[in-house]
């Protein structure tokens, strides 16, 4: 579940490269600086605020940058994203923000830039930021977050990566002014390994696609295997014949070509897809020459978020976020949420606006952000990565929270999920 | 209002002996019990009714603290959670979540008297000392509601932090605490005015707010951040936070959630969650004395009236661990419910 998998932007088959052309010119969203909850508009409503009237209102700019990306659509049409994907996360965080802040004579303003131009999109979030915005949170590719980190380097700004599970962006490409809010690709396959190592579903079978995200993913799942005491026995490579997406017909054939893909496999409990375009995965499940569960980025998922998640007084957050949007909570939304509320955090325990005292805040060890997933968020010192329990899930429910009992870790637990400080390749945080 | 079990129940106070011939627990250990059974219970201090709401099941257990038994089950609304009586002990008041209400039951017979508005998502409540009215925090909406208890009439909203939960009352009624999940602060606000007065910043998602009995402190505590932070009630400063370190225990597992104070002032006791552990904590120094094991996840607290005994609910593993306050020792374990999330204490 990377960042092609769920992240997509284009909204119905019809959607294609002429959609790209038509946004790099509407590159600028709308505003939704979202003014403070208005007091005393509830009858009997009373919520003075304290604070000494002389005390000016602090302001803290937040932009959301988003890359209009232009993948193939889904295989099924319960799978087409949101318009709004994300950007609901961030106006839920922001009022979030907002509620707080009002307290603290805090204000917080969120602008959305969105582009299918990576150039077009670093210059426009790189005047916001000379126009005093300290804040960026990027729901792009890999290769733009770097942009835009590079963009930005030497300036009192932070990005925040909610957009990409990519490893190397904490690895060897890490950068001192980047924080990540989405699991990386390691976090994702070790809390998915971790449970079914505790299933006993030891032997796998991995079935990658031809794609680079697809053989990052499957990377992931080879080191985690081997992390955590599973095998792969055997891997193969599926070529998605590119085509139309329906056609009227298909289950004939799929109900005929995945059986005899999987025929003649060695002994295994489960059976791995690797498949981040959502190109062929879906049809695995139930289709395979064994009977055999699927897990990866289709079947059993590990995710940031479940929109059925109820647990650690989710549903209000659920609910909160159904009333705002109109609609269900996904993972991208969650990892936006995470990365607005982390700078609310951060202003109100620094009890400043400015910048540079926010980052240096969230940078700290004194940071830790409460997220709806039972235990406290922190931010990995080595490479700026948010420590994070992980969901593994099925479409309809959550079945479990990585890490899983027994996964011990000297410092914490939630180190056993994606790179630890031993391995890391980052040295742009080093002290 | 739906599925209220119209079981008739003896008054126990009055007529304890024949009640457990009647038949009519939902436990089968209990039945049968004779009255010598019960003489020979070896639980210090009186007897009293302990209710304790179970927040998947949608029931209240009752548990004889003689006994030390469940004795009855009764069903109310759905996800019941904070529980309180009234002044007067004649009702038992019971937030039902889901379905957005304030249901109200005859403590002594458990039969429906009413049910009071709420705003949505009621969480937690607290009575004004004087008996009226009561104060809600709406978890759902950043509101706490305030609601006349004899008219039923919602008197007033007042704008909270986000997630608001932990509901704390000054004995002398003037102040009143809420705590907001999200926003992270305890929110002192003036029940004269229902205006705020101010608003302390503590750590993460605290969940419950308790006055010492003179007044002079709020306790509060935070469930992700781990600690509890105690206030001066007047200054609104923070004279210190009470943090929990357990040999073996992972940190991130220490989540204070039920705090309780003895009315003497000198103890305070801190439900620790997934830790599985209530806190032992000498008021003077701030330092925890001991931690007791509980069941899994324990959440709420609640003292008898002597306070020889504290009940806990542990959420994960369906049941209710009684302390002996005197002798600091986990004493019984009493299965209730699934996920048992309140519990409250009558002096009968």
């Amino acid at each position: 579940m990377g960042e092609n998998a769920n992240r997509r932007r284009c909204r119905g088959p019809a959607c294609g490269k002429a959609r790209r052309a038509s946004l790099v010119s509407a590159a600028v969203a709308a505003q939704l600086t979202l003014a403070p909850i208005a007091l005393g508009q509830q009858q009997g409503s009373t919520g003075r605020i304290p604070a000494a009237p002389s005390d000016p209102v602090k302001q803290t700019a937040i932009v959301l940058a988003r890359e209009l990306r232009d993948p193939s659509p889904p295989l099924s049409l319960l799978d087409f994203p949101p318009q709004d994907d994300g950007v609901a996360g961030a106006r839920l965080a922001v009022n979030d923000n907002n509620t707080t802040g009002r307290f603290l004579k805090q204000e917080f303003t969120l602008e959305v830039v969105q582009s299918g131009a990576a150039s077009e999109l670093v210059s426009e979030v790189a005047k916001r930021v000379d126009g005093g915005a300290g804040f960026v949170v990027a729901d792009t590719s890999a290769e733009t977050v770097l942009a835009l980190a590079d963009a930005l380097q030497g300036r009192e700004a932070l990005v925040i990566n909610a957009g990409s599970g990519d490893d190397r962006l904490r690895g060897r490409d890490c950068r001192a002014n980047v924080l990540h809010t989405a699991p990386s690709r390691a976090m994702l396959a070790d809390g998915l390994a971790q449970y079914l190592v505790w299933k006993q579903w030891r032997r796998w079978v991995l079935v990658r696609g031809t794609g680079p995200a697809d053989e990052a993913f499957a990377e992931a799942l080879r080191r985690a295997a081997k992390r955590f005491g599973a095998k792969i026995v055997e891997e193969r490579a599926f070529k998605v014949e590119a085509g139309s997406r329906r056609a009227d017909g298909g289950h004939e054939q799929i109900q005929q070509q995945i059986p005899s893909f999987t025929q003649n496999a060695p002994a295994h409990d489960v059976l791995l897809v690797a498949d981040e375009g959502g190109q062929f995965g879906e049809y695995f499940p139930y289709r395979t020459w064994d009977p055999r569960p699927v897990a990866g980025t289709q079947g059993l998922v590990p995710t940031s978020w479940h929109p059925a998640l109820e647990q650690w007084g989710a549903t209000q957050f659920q609910n909160r976020f159904r009333r705002l949007a109109s609609r269900t909570m996904r993972p991208l939304d969650y990892d936006i949420w995470v990365a607005v509320r982390s700078i609310g955090e951060a202003a109100s325990r620094a009890k400043s606006a400015a910048p540079k005292d926010l980052i240096a805040y969230l940078k700290s060890t004194d940071f830790d952000l409460a997220a709806f997933k039972g235990r406290k968020l922190t931010y990995r010192p080595w490479d700026g990565q948010l420590r994070q329990p992980i969901l593994v899930a099925t479409a309809k429910l959550p079945v479990t929270v990585s890490p899983q009992p027994g996964f011990l870790h000297q410092f914490s637990e939630l180190d056993t999920l994606g790179i630890d400080k031993p391995e890391t390749e980052c040295r742009a945080f080093s002290p | 209002m739906q599925g209220i079990l119209a079981l008739s129940w003896c008054d126990r106070a009055e007529t304890r002996g024949q009640e457990v011939a009647v038949g009519k627990w939902k436990s089968g250990a209990a039945t049968g019990l004779t009255l010598a059974a019960w003489l020979v219970a070896a639980a210090p201090g009186g007897a009293y009714t302990v209710y304790v709401t179970n927040e998947k099941d949608n029931t209240v257990t009752i548990i004889d603290s003689s006994k030390l038994e469940a004795v009855r089950t009764v069903k109310v609304g759905q996800r019941p959670r904070g529980v309180i009586l009234s002044k007067d002990h004649k009702w038992l008041l019971i937030c039902a979540s889901d379905d957005n209400n304030v249901q109200v039951f005859d403590a002594r017979t458990m039969e429906y008297v009413k049910t009071l508005p709420s705003g949505p998502d009621p969480e937690l409540f607290v009575l004004h000392p004087s008996g009226n009215p009561l104060y809600i925090a709406n978890e759902d909406d950043n509101l706490v509601t305030v609601v006349d208890i004899e008219t039923d009439k919602v008197l007033a909203e007042i704008a909270v932090g986000v997630e608001p939960e932990g509901m704390g009352m000054s004995p002398d009624g003037k102040v009143l605490v809420n705590t907001s999940e999200t926003t992270n602060m305890a929110h002192f606000i003036d029940t004269a005015t229902n205006a705020t007065i101010d608003n302390v910043l503590v750590d993460s998602r605290p969940r419950v707010a308790e006055f010492t009995a003179d007044g002079a402190q709020v306790w509060v505590s935070a469930e992700i951040g781990g600690t509890v932070t105690v206030i001066d009630a007047k200054t609104r400063k923070i004279l210190g936070k009470v943090e929990f370190h357990i040999p073996g225990v992972n940190h991130d597992a220490i989540q204070p959630v039920g705090v309780r104070i003895a009315k003497d002032g000198k103890r305070a006791f801190v439900a620790l969650g997934p830790a599985n552990r209530v806190a032992v904590i000498d008021t003077a120094t701030l330092k925890v004395e001991k931690y007791l094991l509980v069941g899994q996840r324990v959440w709420q607290l609640a003292f008898t009236p002597d306070e020889r005994l504290l009940f806990t609910t542990n959420g994960t593993s369906n049941d209710v661990s009684v302390i002996d306050v005197e002798k600091l020792r986990v004493v019984r374990s009493i299965k209730v419910g699934r996920y048992p999330w309140g519990v409250v204490v009558a002096p009968f």
